[in-house]
């Protein structure tokens, strides 16, 4: 049995070794849901390198269509080749064009699918993929072909909770939450980012990030990428720890919404005043 | 032996069918759990989870059924504050007075706790499998209740202590009508149009040229059909709308979320809207009515959200507005006729049911705003019709 351990730059709690690992063994679907920036799409390039299968990662837009994920008929294309003579018309099979999914279907060997961002595609999408999940195999009317998986592809799916998703598509999947990392276990993870800052610089900065996410004014939260940039950005400026203490330098790279930088200023100045 | 875990985690509200008991049941089959409490306990959260709403509710069916483990506010912490709090019988003799102060504090605590022990594990007795030796299927035969709460040590951390940690209580809701279901209603609100870029290819218009072009291929373009409803949300929140916010949050999020619309705005006031209105539920950001009408002409569409429940005078009398600070010079029932006037195409959605609806004040809004819906799902879709209609009648 194929089992999930981390890489050597993602590291995974004991609990998401276990459920990966499980999504594997049953071949459902993973629904990976969790705050923006706690590592959901970098898990499934992770778990590409860790088992050594391809990733075909398939990134949801709003205008994305369940049948974009199978195939695509290039009509233009072969319009435009029968209107100039190039190309041979005749083989339609030259314009299906794959989509992530088809392509992991039809590939011979196993690989893994991300779904990226599910929710931002339209509230049906999730239903009308439900039959090809289901059966991992579809028809392509157009040559009269059946494509069907000869090794169930590993799916992966994020979602970031814009949308609340179907419940028939819900059922069929493993679920899991991420939930945000508590300090020890962000100590490990800065390591892999950045093994030879100052111990003292990043437990000062862990403090000050850690108060930040709890201030009620803040409407985004700085996540763990934002927290990464952040120490990359002390550490070049090589900004004194005890400064930290008083003020937090690169406030932007931290607070991305204009807004939250205001109400976080005004905020210290209340508590300052109310000091004196 | 499952089915009973299944069946009590449907007490508790989660979703659970034979299909995610057949799910793990498969997964035990394959060795999932193996040896462990805790590994079952993130394999049961995979598979009878389904969003991280369900994570707070899964942990205390898991606590519950699968150890006796003390809730943080349970009844023994009022026990324990009984006890202090605990006056003096009157008419003891000195005997008994005497024998009662031979007890400390911490023995009548501890011997209660004992008692409260013994008397849980007669209540609970029947569905807990671990602790009752050979029959259980993770070889935890010597799995003993006080065990886990006095052996802390490395390895130890427990399923049962991590799901009675109940991490994930914030993210309980008790949904009525769920954002989904009006999001699903809300998709209806739309009306295409074209603008923008030519990007799609317009099949129709490409086989006329082609057939004006004597037959050489010539491709038309066109751009992508998008739909042009403008959104404004008005809500009353405070007051007697309390009752009904979590109605509205729903609302409010099934039409945030939902991309489709051209553009999505929302304004929040008390009760009527006046001279301004605001743009956060804590009515601290004012933004001045006048602005908004001026801004945003008349091919946006309104949907308000009130009770219209409130004195008749906050709409009919000059300063009448219920927060003092508004200072109306103008009646709110007038603001709220001109609003109607300005957005032709608009429609209110009542929270409270049909029946509420004759007093003074709902009458006093209808007079000028005859399109007051209940706030149902179905009330929702007839809303929606309405806004639809209003459209088509080139309002």
């Amino acid at each position: 049995m194929l089992s999930f351990k981390g890489t050597s730059s993602y590291i995974a709690s004991a609990e998401l070794q276990e459920i990966v690992t499980l999504a594997f063994d049953l071949q459902k679907p993973l629904l990976i849901r969790g705050e923006p920036g706690t590592g959901k799409t970098v898990l499934a390039r992770a778990v590409s390198e860790a088992l050594k299968l391809p990733l075909l990662t398939w990134h949801i837009k709003s205008s994305s269509k369940a049948q974009d994920g199978l195939y695509v008929y290039d009509t233009v294309q072969r319009l435009n080749d029968s209107r100039f003579g190039t190309g041979d018309v005749q083989d339609i099979k030259k314009y299906i064009k794959l989509g992530p999914l088809g392509q992991a279907f039809a590939s011979p060997t196993r690989s893994i699918v991300l779904i990226d961002e599910i929710d931002k595609a339209d509230i049906e999408f999730p239903n009308d993929l439900l039959h090809e999940l289901d059966a991992m195999s579809f028809a392509i009317p157009e040559t009269g072909e059946t494509i069907t998986a000869r090794e169930r592809p590993v799916i992966i799916i994020t979602s970031n909770a814009e949308k609340e998703l179907p419940d028939a598509f819900l059922r069929r999947c493993i679920f899991h939450y991420i939930a945000f990392p508590e300090a020890d276990e962000m100590r490990t993870i800065l390591k892999v980012h950045h093994p030879r800052v100052d111990e003292k610089l990043v437990s000062a900065a862990l403090l000050r990030f850690y108060w930040l996410r709890e201030q009620a004014e803040i409407r985004k939260k700085p996540s763990t990428s934002e927290l990464v940039d952040w120490i990359g950005a002390l550490s070049r400026a090589g900004v004194d720890v005890k400064s930290l203490e008083k003020e937090v330098p690169f406030l932007g790279v931290l607070l991305k919404k204009e807004g939250d930088i205001q109400a976080l200023k005004q905020g210290s100045k209340r508590s300052h005043s109310s000091r004196f | 032996m499952f089915v009973d875990f299944l069946y009590h985690l449907r007490f508790y509200g989660l979703k659970v069918s034979s299909n995610e008991w057949l799910t793990l049941l498969e997964a035990l089959d394959r060795g999932h759990a193996a040896e462990s409490l805790s590994r079952f306990y993130y394999l049961a959260r995979a598979i009878c989870c389904r969003s991280e709403q369900d994570y707070d509710p899964f942990d205390r069916a898991f606590a519950e059924f699968f150890k006796d483990v003390s809730y943080p506010g349970s009844l023994q912490n009022d026990f324990e504050k009984w006890l202090k709090d605990a006056k003096a019988p009157r008419l003891l003799t000195e005997a008994e007075k005497a024998a009662m102060k031979a007890m400390s504090l911490d023995e009548l605590q501890k011997m209660f706790e004992e008692r409260l022990a013994e008397q849980k594990e007669r209540h609970d007795g029947g569905n807990r499998w671990v602790g009752t030796g050979g029959t259980s299927p993770f070889g935890h035969g010597g799995f003993n209740p006080a065990g886990i709460r006095v052996g802390g040590e490395g390895q130890n951390r427990s399923a049962v202590q991590i799901a009675s940690k109940r991490l994930f209580q914030n993210f309980r809701k008790d949904i009525i009508i769920d954002t989904r279901q009006i999001g699903l209603a809300l998709k209806k609100l739309r009306f295409w149009g074209r603008d923008g870029a030519a990007d799609e290819l317009d099949i129709e218009g490409s086989i006329e040229a082609t057939g004006k072009n004597a037959g050489d291929i010539q491709l038309v373009f066109r751009p992508a059909r998008k739909n042009h409803v403008k959104l404004l949300l008005l809500m009353d929140v405070g007051g007697s709308m309390t009752y009904h916010s979590e109605l509205c949050e729903h609302l409010f999020s099934a039409a945030h979320q939902i991309a489709h619309f051209k553009e999505f705005r929302h304004y929040y006031f008390h009760n009527c809207p006046y001279d301004f209105m605001f743009t956060d539920v804590e009515q601290d950001q004012r933004v001045l009515t006048k602005d908004i009408l001026r801004d945003l002409d008349s091919t946006w569409m309104v949907i308000w959200v009130g009770d219209a429940a409130m004195s008749p005078y906050e709409l009919t009398a000059v300063g009448g507005a219920i927060d003092y600070f508004q200072q109306n010079r103008e009646p709110g029932l007038e603001w709220i006729a001109k609003m109607k006037k300005h957005f032709p195409r608009s429609v209110w959605l009542n929270p409270e049911p049909k029946e509420y609806w004759e007093r003074a004040s709902n009458k006093l809004v209808r007079s000028v705003f005859p399109d007051m819906y209940p706030m149902s799902l179905q009330g929702i879709e007839d809303a929606i019709k309405a806004l639809k209609q209003q459209q088509q009648r080139g309002l």
